[in-house]
């Protein structure tokens, strides 16, 4: 015999109730403003003007003809691939030499995993003094050794590089921080991957007399391809919408625009000059590389819960 | 034996690049904190070591003349607040999502897991006007509000994994012995799962103190701002930036949540690493 349920014992009631305040919070304030960021886009809302109507795309023909929108949507594009990249491939390298067994690894680890570990808006200051026009330690370092500051060094004879006041070395520079930050993520999860790929596969095949890199291209990386699927959404994610290294070094500067990116843009348009709408539309322009990744991890998540 | 000699030197080589390059930025910060200014503004010295004997002054003036013990301190107001906060949403959604819900459970376990993915960069102008209609600005009730966006969503699919990983044979032998669903949850499960619930805490207080984005866009009073801002912004006026302050402060700030995030990495990163390496 069943002993009667209570109302709230019912798993039909009780589920629900206990995933209620969580989903209407996630609906009210991720939903809701997400739905918002759309028709704002399509709006003409400003700060001053919170009473506005539909414009249709007139946001977007507008944006679309700025050229400062297109430099920072071309950079944005430029500081992800090149990152990600960066960051895949010297992760794969750290993650191979972490596997291995070394004394004071925890210092170690710590040590490497600081950049990710610690507020980024922080770690970005001290690139600020790397990078910085006069003192910059990296200026130091290369005139120590003579390529810097002398006639007919190999780096030109003035004393600093100014790495945040030229645009090609402010780009090099907002990438070298991005990368320098997602390391440590990247290789934390290809050692997670690494660690599961069974041992007697590897062994196997060393014993067959396959090669370092024959083991890397034809074992090691096919059996890694989720976990470097889930590394490139992350970094991907994390550059492509960061707008906190480029704020911190540089503002979107050296004059006009040289490392302005999407995230920075919609922030001086939207909240700094108060023109809601545009700056709505801008962002709006994450949608379609956030939806791409979204689909990513609902096939990753699948595939997990098939096998 | 020499090419195993060149091998481990080739590893500790490679070792110690990756070293330098992640760690130096920390380590020039607790040279310049320490740095007399006579010594820290001379190009031609050593950036890398003293050329003067080390001096409190940075820091002196960094506990007196600034705000950094207010922006500690709002820093960890927030994070308390925003912990409590999403322990009380995400706990009884993963525990009903993981254990009761079945099929459904999944699904919408993923659909709140990709609320993660709609970043803050997309949500702060629609979530500045609503910060400003409640008329929250420049107070640290609009960080309370607005930061369990992002870590909600993330903790809830974390304790899923958590949850999901408790044999369920001990939940239902309490069932058995007459325990109701709740009474079962808050004796078993929830004693079972305390370690993924500190996990939990940990990861979103590192969340809160490194946010930046709706910081900045919502606090404009030096006094409300939390460490992030207030360090970027308050210590830099114009062009003139207190470096040896503002090297103190950043390294100061830091380290405490590098060590409590790195201590609890492991478990954060399977969560984040579940999707794929889950077998």
């Amino acid at each position: 015999m069943k002993p009667k349920k209570h109302f709230f014992d019912r798993e039909t009631v009780l589920a629900p109730l206990l995933v209620l305040p969580a989903g209407l919070y996630i609906v009210l304030f991720v939903g809701f403003p997400f739905v918002m960021s759309f028709v704002y886009s399509i709006s003409n809302v400003t700060v001053g003007n919170p009473n506005f109507k539909i414009v249709g795309l007139q946001n977007f023909t507008a944006i679309l003809a700025d050229p400062v929108f297109r430099t920072s949507l071309f950079n944005t594009v430029i500081f992800t691939v090149v990152s990600v990249l960066l960051v895949l491939v010297f992760a794969h390298i750290l993650a191979e030499l972490l596997l291995r067994d070394f004394r004071g690894k925890w210092l170690v680890r710590f040590l490497i995993m600081l950049p990710w570990t610690a507020p980024i808006a922080l770690g970005a200051v001290g690139f600020l003094w790397f990078l910085d026009s006069v003192f910059s330690p990296i200026d130091w370092l290369l005139r120590d050794v003579g390529l810097l500051g002398k006639p007919g060094a190999l780096l030109g004879p003035a004393s600093n590089l100014y790495w945040l006041g030229r645009p090609v070395l402010a780009m090099a520079s907002i990438i070298l921080v991005h990368v320098w930050r997602l390391l440590p993520l990247g290789t934390v999860i290809l050692i997670s991957g690494m660690n599961s790929i069974p041992k007697e596969i590897v062994e196997a095949a060393q014993m067959d007399g396959a090669g370092y890199f024959r083991r890397l291209f034809d074992i090691n990386l096919p059996l890694l391809f989720p976990v470097i699927g889930v590394t490139i959404l992350f970094a991907t994610f994390f550059t492509f919408t960061d707008m906190t290294v480029v704020w911190v070094l540089t503002r979107g500067g050296p004059p006009p625009n040289a490392t302005q990116v999407l995230a920075s843009l919609a922030f001086l348009t939207g909240i700094e000059g108060g023109d809601l709408a545009q700056g709505a539309a801008i962002a709006i322009f994450f949608f379609p590389v956030l939806a791409g990744l979204a689909i990513i991890v609902l096939r990753l998540v699948k595939k997990a819960i098939v096998t | 034996m020499l090419k195993k000699i060149f091998l481990k030197g080739g590893f500790y080589g490679a070792l110690a690049f990756f070293i330098l390059f992640s760690a130096s930025p920390f380590y020039i910060m607790l040279i310049t904190t320490f740095k007399k200014s006579h010594d820290l503004f001379n190009p031609n010295n050593n950036p890398f070591f003293f050329a003067e004997l080390p001096t409190l002054d940075h820091m002196k003036l960094l506990f007196s003349q600034t705000l950094f013990t207010t922006f500690l301190w709002n820093t960890l107001l927030v994070g308390v607040a925003v912990v409590v906060i999403t322990v009380l949403l995400a706990v009884p959604a993963a525990f009903s999502l993981a254990r009761m819900a079945g099929k459904w459970g999944e699904s919408i376990g993923i659909g709140i897991f990709l609320t993660y993915l709609v970043p803050p960069t997309l949500l702060f102008i629609p979530l500045s006007r609503i910060v400003a209609i409640l008329g929250l600005q420049n107070s640290l009730w609009s960080l309370i509000l607005v930061y369990p966006t992002f870590t909600v969503p993330f903790c809830t699919w974390l304790l899923m994994s958590f949850f999901k990983s408790i044999p369920k044979d001990i939940e239902e032998q309490a069932l058995i012995d007459g325990c109701s669903r709740m009474g079962a949850f808050f004796r078993i499960l929830l004693p079972l799962a305390v370690p993924g619930i500190i996990s939990v805490v940990v990861f979103a207080f590192t969340l809160v103190a490194n946010e930046y984005i709706y910081a900045l866009a919502f606090i404009q009073d030096s006094a409300k701002k939390t460490i992030g801002i207030g360090l970027t912004t308050e210590l830099v006026r114009g062009d003139v930036f207190y470096w040896g302050s503002l090297m103190g402060g950043a390294l100061l700030a830091s380290i405490p949540v590098a060590l409590l995030y790195t201590f609890f990495l492991d478990r954060i990163i399977s969560g984040l690493a579940m999707g794929a390496s889950k077998r």
